[in-house]
């Protein structure tokens, strides 16, 4: 029923009688709490969370390997990614022979003068955000070779390195630790630092 | 009338999943053929020659390990015997059946990698790989046991090796020959005539018996051209000639016959491993030498039949602690030199199967 | 057993080639005259009795006076082995005959005295640096190279 202007005052009474027999009838059973208000699929189906979290999870959970290797360490390397230590467990397992596809790069091996603008191009044709894991003595500081007149004393001379595993080889388990130090690594970065 | 094509310039390498480590080529392709091509080699030159000049002789032995470094106890083992040769020095009985189990274990281990990345080559993409890197792993384990590393393993010294074996390492060995035949066996029965496999390896990549030796080819390559040369048989060291066994050879000098020689070595390898364990006496392992002694004057030449082919250390001593001068002649590079001949003529993806069939390492291609 | 052939053997089978280029007789080689090495190698290749139809080994030296180029020979059919030395005492601008026209086997190991030694063979189809890069400066197995560390 409207209220007109010409309404007395029983209509106004009226009126409010009405909305409150259909308050009550409305009102049988008791109010559940929000959360029973969405439909059970909407309740499984969103999660709250920060952008950070999301694109680092991401990052984090499928690092992609570019085939950047040039010396003894990569054997280490081909242990960890077969069957016995089974790098796919981190998503890992996909090796990647053009830059434009991979987000690592692990060092793996001695790297001389001759090929350090073949690794630097590489990395400068990988998609950011991109990251650097110095592996093996060689990757380090030039190691058992540090002396020779061909070769680099470290790939920090030529590439920002994010995680170093010191080894002649290192151990698979050792670069999986390294790799470990690297996804927490990732998981740090803000969406703001680009 | 023929469809003119415009030759091209195609860069292969040095990052390149099928160049076995960093190796380049630059070919020059008329369409899908190879006309010429040009091996860009040193993309890991070390200098280790010039770093032995600097160190001395026992020093020198952990860089060997780093030369062929699927192989590091074929590369100790040849710088260990060349300068024992040149100084004289014996080796214990024990010690000698050590070292020969050691190099075997490596030249199945090499083997293994080299026939399961030419198939990867193939396109196989790591299905026979994954088969024959469980069988990797096993040995790798055994030598771990003995030298406390996984790849490189500095184990063998001047006059013997640097420890004896630990208790279990026989009994384990033992285990791995047992199984090993049937793995071989089972690698026989999805590859040797596989469809594919013949197709694409069979008359494919020639290398002749005469080119084959005027180019230096040496081992497995060497072997499937069809000349019979193994230095354990021609000049054996260590104790090669107290074992039985056989050299497999080719026939055609084709991509398949490499591949038909590296497994029926595998199995040669096996033969003498069960020799070698069988017959292993008690005693030493090792003759000690002075950290830094000097061996008299002179120079010497020595060799092995290490799982590439012909390794051999030249080494000239002035009577110091280090020696003077020390040329390696690595059977991986001295394998290549027939490449250009072996691929001309070839299309790009028979090229990738030709080169990965000769098997190379480039820690001893450049060194 | 690969037996080495003494210089005395091959002096001997080879007397009419060989007049005049071999410097001195050693126990397992003998050191001839450089302009003279690809006449030597050939025949001790052809050569019936020899038959060194394999090149093993090319070795480059420094031995400050002068430079040292010894090549391994084996023969395959026989199971012997042979050295021949070759010695070059311009150290400035040391130059010898390539054997590449015989053996292809020595073009890789000819371009790597090259590099590493600054011998230049003549003949060779490919004369350049192996391992080094173009531009580099010097050559790392002489005794007076100095890699600055
Ligand atoms: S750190 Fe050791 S194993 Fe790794 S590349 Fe260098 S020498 Fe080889």
């Amino acid at each position: 029923m409207e209220i007109r202007t010409d309404s007395t005052s029983l209509d106004i009474d009226r009126h409010e009688g009405n909305l409150i027999k259909e308050l009550r009838s409305s009102s049988t059973k008791p109010v559940t709490e929000p959360s029973g208000w969405l439909s059970e699929d909407l309740k499984r189906n969103i999660f709250l969370t920060t952008v950070d979290n999301v694109l680092n999870w991401g990052r984090k959970s499928s690092l992609w390997t570019e085939t950047a290797f040039t010396a003894c360490c990569t054997f280490e390397f081909i242990s960890l990614s077969s069957s016995r230590f089974d790098i796919a467990r981190f998503g890992m397992e996909v090796l990647r022979s053009s830059p434009r596809h991979a987000d690592l790069i692990i060092t793996a091996g001695t790297l001389t003068w001759k090929m350090a603008p073949q690794i630097k191009r590489v990395y400068e044709q990988m998609a950011e955000p991109k990251w650097v894991i110095a592996m093996g003595a060689c990757g380090i500081t030039g190691g058992i070779f540090a002396d020779s007149y061909s070769v680099v004393p470290g790939y920090n001379r030529i590439l920002p390195i994010d995680v170093y595993i010191p080894g002649c080889p290192p151990r698979p388990e050792a670069l999986l630790a390294g790799i470990e130090l690297l996804r927490k690594k990732v998981e740090k970065r803000s969406f703001l630092q680009g | 009338m023929a469809i003119k094509t415009e030759p091209i310039l195609l860069n292969l390498g040095p990052i390149h999943p099928s160049t076995h480590g960093v190796f380049r080529m630059r070919a020059l392709v008329d369409g899908e053929v190879i006309t010429d091509i040009e091996p860009v080699f040193g993309y890991l030159h070390r200098g280790i020659e010039k770093l032995a000049e600097q160190k001395s002789y026992r020093q020198f032995i952990p860089l060997t390990d780093r030369l062929d470094y699927v192989a590091s106890m074929n590369n100790n083992l040849a710088y260990v015997t060349a300068v024992e040769k040149l100084a004289g020095i014996e080796v214990p009985e024990r010690a000698e059946y050590i070292r020969v189990i050691m190099s075997e274990i490596q030249r199945i281990i090499s083997h293994l990698l080299g026939i399961g990345s030419f198939f990867n080559d193939m396109g196989t993409f790591f299905t026979p790989f994954f088969y024959m890197f469980i069988q990797k792993e096993k040995l790798t384990d055994l030598l771990e046991m003995v030298s406390g590393q996984r790849l490189l393993f500095n184990y063998m010294r001047f006059g013997g090796v640097s420890h004896d074996l630990p208790d279990e390492f026989l009994p384990a060995l033992n285990t791995f020959l047992k199984e090993m035949p049937a793995e071989i066996d089972k690698y026989e029965r999805l590859l040797k005539e596989n469809e594919i496999v013949l197709a694409r390896s069979k008359k494919v990549g020639i290398l002749s018996p005469d080119m084959a030796i005027n180019s230096s080819a040496s081992g497995p390559v060497l072997r499937a051209s069809g000349i019979e040369w193994d230095i354990r048989k021609a000049d054996p060291y260590s104790i090669y000639d107290r074992f039985d066994f056989d050299i497999p050879t080719g026939t055609v000098g084709d991509c398949y016959d490499r591949y038909r020689v590296r497994v029926e070595e595998l199995r040669q390898s096996i033969r003498i491993l069960e020799q070698a364990v069988a017959g292993i006496p008690k005693g030493k392992v090792l003759n000690p030498v002075p950290l830094r002694f000097r061996p008299p004057e002179g120079e010497v030449y020595s060799h092995i039949e290490s799982n590439k082919g012909e390794l051999g250390f030249h080494v000239i001593s002035d009577g110091s602690d280090k020696p003077y001068r020390l040329h390696i002649r690595a059977p991986s590079l001295l394998n290549l030199t027939a490449l250009r001949k072996m691929l001309t003529g070839w299309k790009i993806a028979d090229a990738i199967i030709i080169f990965g069939s000769i098997d190379i390492c480039v820690g001893e291609v450049d060194r | 057993m690969t037996v080495a052939i003494t210089g005395e053997e091959v002096v001997g089978a080879l007397d009419k080639e060989l007049k005049g280029a071999v410097k001195s007789v050693e126990s397992e080689g003998i050191l001839v005259q450089a302009e003279k090495i690809l006449d030597i190698a050939l025949c001790v290749k052809n050569n019936k009795n020899l038959k060194l139809d394999y090149l093993v080994s090319i070795t480059g030296t420094d031995y400050i006076d002068y430079l040292e180029v010894s090549y391994l020979f084996y023969s395959l059919d026989n199971n012997k082995r042979f050295t021949l030395k070759v010695r070059l005492e311009n150290k400035s601008n040391p130059a010898m005959p390539s054997l590449t026209g015989i053996w292809i086997g020595a073009e890789l190991q000819e371009r790597e005295i090259y590099d590493l030694l600054g011998i230049t063979f003549s003949g060779h189809p490919n004369m350049k640096r192996i391992f080094l890069w173009e531009g580099f400066h010097g050559h790392p197995l002489r005794k007076d190279f100095s890699n600055g560390n």
